[in-house]
């Protein structure tokens, strides 16, 4: 929009402002001539054309044939082996219900929720503890702590996961032998139970330095005369952390926050890897895992398409809702 | 999702390092216009070095997918005999990842002209209608291949979808040394192992007769095989599905009972820690196949000269029944446009003295083909204890169940593996888990509009 309207306005000296067409008008009205007049407002279309071809052709198209998949199906005549034995057929919304009574999706979403609740809030914590601890006075070692919490975001989540799972798994693990030497033995971290935090540590341990690198942006944002009146006024360190610096980066807050729940609720990489590792991790065990399961292993891309739209839409509306009732309280006033 | 040959063969892969790695490399770079569209004979040619193409006005490119390693080395000989079919390997994780891949290729309509394909999986595939009919180029091999493979490759029809390559009968390895240190005998009935695993609990707990993989379907496939299950049986246009049948039962029961008492653990094979576990003497004998010779010299380095192939035990005493644990064929993909081509090249691949030759002391397989006997004379070099490896194989390989597999088994060893995983966690039952295979199987195929009587 601001570019039409600022275009318009060179315009309406040359075609509207009375003057008569005179030679010093020509340099404007050739200008016109191209997008202006004859072509009247194509110009801002022109420049948009890219993007929204772009935009179409790799998102509304996948989406658009993502749809039309999940609302068919393949049908079978007789034993299905002789030539022409499988066809493709309309079949409405049965995969819709199908995927909405599918156990193993549904156990796969349960887990993903409890998931994103153990490790949202813990990654987020910590995050912002490194955050403050970095942003107070005289820290020693800043720079060096800075990197190192970050360095693991850098490792791909494929290795970590690999390391990881080395660790957790007894024989090839550190661990057991460490431990012995006090006394103690390792538990087994791939319980039924257990091997959801096991999963969670990984995301944990991958994540927190991106998320404290945003929150400590967001601190040394915030003017420092805040501070300074802060401690005139006798305020501590952690009474200035709890009462100004983190009311002072609630966007950034929210802004971790609902990426890092999108995120979670997308995980794949980490159970992917770790499930020829351990029994616990089912092929099925998260829900973007049971839709590659059913598009890839069972062939049936329909009601992968069917999963997968369910899951955009869950995530679409709840990433709307979320960002609203944060912006009526966070950014509220700005 | 057959673990078979597979994860093995991955690692090989793997650790075969340069040679293999440079092929991988230079197989994904040149592939560019011969995999992503299968093209006529005049495209392909116009690609090829001009040299080649003066030789032979036209010249076919077949691409050819494959996990087996040291493939390249067989196909260089086809290559350099034939300058007007060139046969490219371009190498695979192994066969479920292969499968995966191949499945979406087709379907996106790029596959390869070529394939490694696992005879549970040719079902699938042809359901699909990814295979091409190559009967009437090589239906001629009939008489060349033991008559439960050809049925595989034909699933009883007068099609042939597939040239057989390896047959896989199962087979019991055990450590020798560590049967002699903790008094066990070599079992020959799976009451005698049974009762070996609760002596050996006894005496160490902590070592094991094995693992109960729950990530190995087609292991637990095999094992009903040689009690007697059929769990896929076709008449007229009707498909039974018996996965959960009396035999299956007693397959699974048993097991659950040696994991229960602890004389077999119940983690996932192929992971760092059954390797360690397999080459430091945790694991002292292995349920297996004899295309394991391959997968030991990476898994277990140091018990060279230490491992032994037995037999299956048995069910009854002084049976000679064997269940198949994978195994795989040639297959020519429908939408290569040089079929015949890729047909003369299977049937070379496989009964050629040269190529079974080249596949048994390369690639670590036991050749399907029945006239292959000039390839089996040496023992794998990892078992040169035994020297009448192959002569066992052989005999076990006559002795191998017939199978017949169903259009969906991807579909029933996944929920194998998310079903019997937690059974296995938890030494729960093993009867729930078969039966929640066995309703998947029949949901998925009713499904899809399959005529399905459970059995």
């Amino acid at each position: 929009m601001k570019h039409t309207s600022g275009r318009t306005a060179p315009r309406l000296p040359g075609g509207t402002g009375g003057r008569p067409p005179g030679r010093k008008a020509r340099p404007h009205a050739r200008y016109d001539g191209g997008f202006g007049h004859r072509a009247g407002g194509l110009a801002p279309y022109a420049f948009v054309a890219p993007a929204v071809v772009l935009y179409v052709l790799v998102l509304l198209i996948p989406v658009g044939y993502t749809i039309y998949l999940s609302l068919e199906k393949t049908k079978v005549s007789g034993l299905g082996l002789g030539l022409g034995g499988r066809k493709q057929v309309f079949a409405g919304l049965s995969n819709y219900s199908t995927a909405l009574t599918d156990s193993a999706f549904l156990s796969s979403l349960l887990r993903v929720v409890i998931y994103s609740l153990i490790l949202v809030p813990v990654m987020l914590g910590l995050a912002l503890l490194f955050a403050l601890l970095l942003d107070a006075r005289r820290v020693r070692l800043q720079r060096f702590s800075r990197l190192a919490i970050f360095l693991p975001y850098a490792v791909p989540t494929v290795i970590a996961t690999l390391l990881w799972g080395f660790l957790y798994l007894p024989t090839v693990s550190p661990f057991p032998s460490i431990l012995s030497a006090f006394g103690l033995s390792m538990p087994n971290l791939f319980t039924t139970h257990v091997a959801l935090l096991s999963v969670a540590n990984i995301g944990v341990w991958g994540g927190t330095g991106f998320n404290m690198i945003v929150m400590y942006t967001a601190l040394r944002a915030v003017p420092s005369e805040l501070y300074e009146a802060a401690r005139i006024d006798g305020a501590s360190q952690t009474e200035i952390a709890l009462r100004i610096k983190i009311p002072m980066i609630a966007p950034a807050l929210v802004l971790t926050g609902v990426f890092s729940l999108i995120a979670t609720l997308q995980v794949f990489n980490e159970p992917q890897t770790l499930s020829p590792l351990t029994n616990t991790i089912s092929p099925d065990w998260m829900p973007l895992m049971r839709v590659y399961n059913l598009a890839f292993n069972d062939n049936n891309s329909y009601e992968a398409a069917a999963l997968s739209v369910i899951i955009a839409a869950v995530m679409f509306v709840g990433s709307y809702f979320l960002l609203r009732v944060s912006n009526k309280r966070v950014f509220q006033g700005r | 999702m057959s673990h078979t040959p597979t994860r093995r063969r991955r690692r090989a892969v793997a650790i075969a390092g340069a040679s293999l790695a440079a092929l991988v490399a230079a197989g994904c770079s040149s592939s560019g216009s011969s995999s992503s569209t299968p093209p006529a004979a005049g495209t392909a040619s116009a690609a090829a070095p001009a040299a080649s193409q003066a030789a032979s006005g036209q010249q076919v490119k077949l691409t050819f997918w494959t996990w087996v390693p040291n493939m390249d080395k067989v196909v260089a000989v086809w290559n350099k005999a034939h300058p007007d079919i060139q046969v490219q390997v371009q190498v695979q994780a192994g066969g479920d990842a292969l499968l995966t891949k191949l499945l979406t290729a087709a379907k996106a309509g790029n596959p390869p002209d070529l394939a490694q394909v696992e005879y549970q999986v040719l079902p699938t595939l042809v359901s699909n209608n990814y295979l091409a009919d190559i009967s009437k180029y090589d239906g001629n091999l009939k008489s060349d291949f033991p008559a439960g493979n050809w049925n595989q490759v034909t699933l009883g029809s007068n099609a042939l979808y597939a040239v057989p390559q390896d047959a896989a009968p199962m087979a019991l390895f055990y450590r020798t040394d560590l049967f002699k240190k903790y008094g066990l005998t070599v079992p020959t009935t799976w009451a005698q192992f049974a009762a070996d695993a609760a002596k050996l609990h006894a005496e160490a707990p902590g070592v094991y007769l094995g693992s109960f993989s729950a990530v190995d379907p087609g292991e637990f496939a095999g094992l009903t095989q040689q009690a007697g299950a059929q769990w896929w049986s076709a008449s007229g246009s009707t498909w039974t599905v018996g996965i959960n049948d009396a035999a299956s039962q007693k397959v699974a029961s048993y097991w659950q009972g040696l994991v229960a008492d602890g004389g077999v653990d119940n983690q996932p094979q192929w992971t760092a820690a059954w390797n360690k576990g397999m080459n430091d003497g945790k694991y002292i004998a292995w349920v297996s196949d004899v295309w394991a010779p391959g997968d030991f010299p990476t898994t277990a380095p140091s018990g060279t000269g230490k491992w032994e192939m037995t037999e299956l035990p048995q069910w009854t005493a002084g049976g000679n029944v064997v269940g198949n644990w994978g195994g795989s064929s040639t297959a020519v993909m429908a939408a290569s446009k040089n079929q015949q081509a890729a047909a003369q090249f299977a049937a070379w691949l496989n009964t050629d003295p040269t190529a079974t030759v080249a596949l048994v002391s390369d690639g670590g397989i036991y050749p399907a083909d029945t006239a292959a006997e000039a390839a089996l004379s040496t023992a794998p070099t990892y078992f040169a204890n035994q020297p009448n490896f192959w002569t066992l194989a052989k005999q076990f390989a006559a002795e191998a169940a017939n199978v017949t597999w169903g259009p969906d088994v991807n579909v029933a060893y996944t929920e194998f593996q998310t079903a019997f995983g937690s059974a296995a966690t938890s030494k729960g039952s093993f009867i729930s888990p078969l039966t929640a295979v066995q309703s998947a199987v029949v949901n998925d195929m009713k499904k899809s509009g399959f005529t399905v009587a459970a059995g």
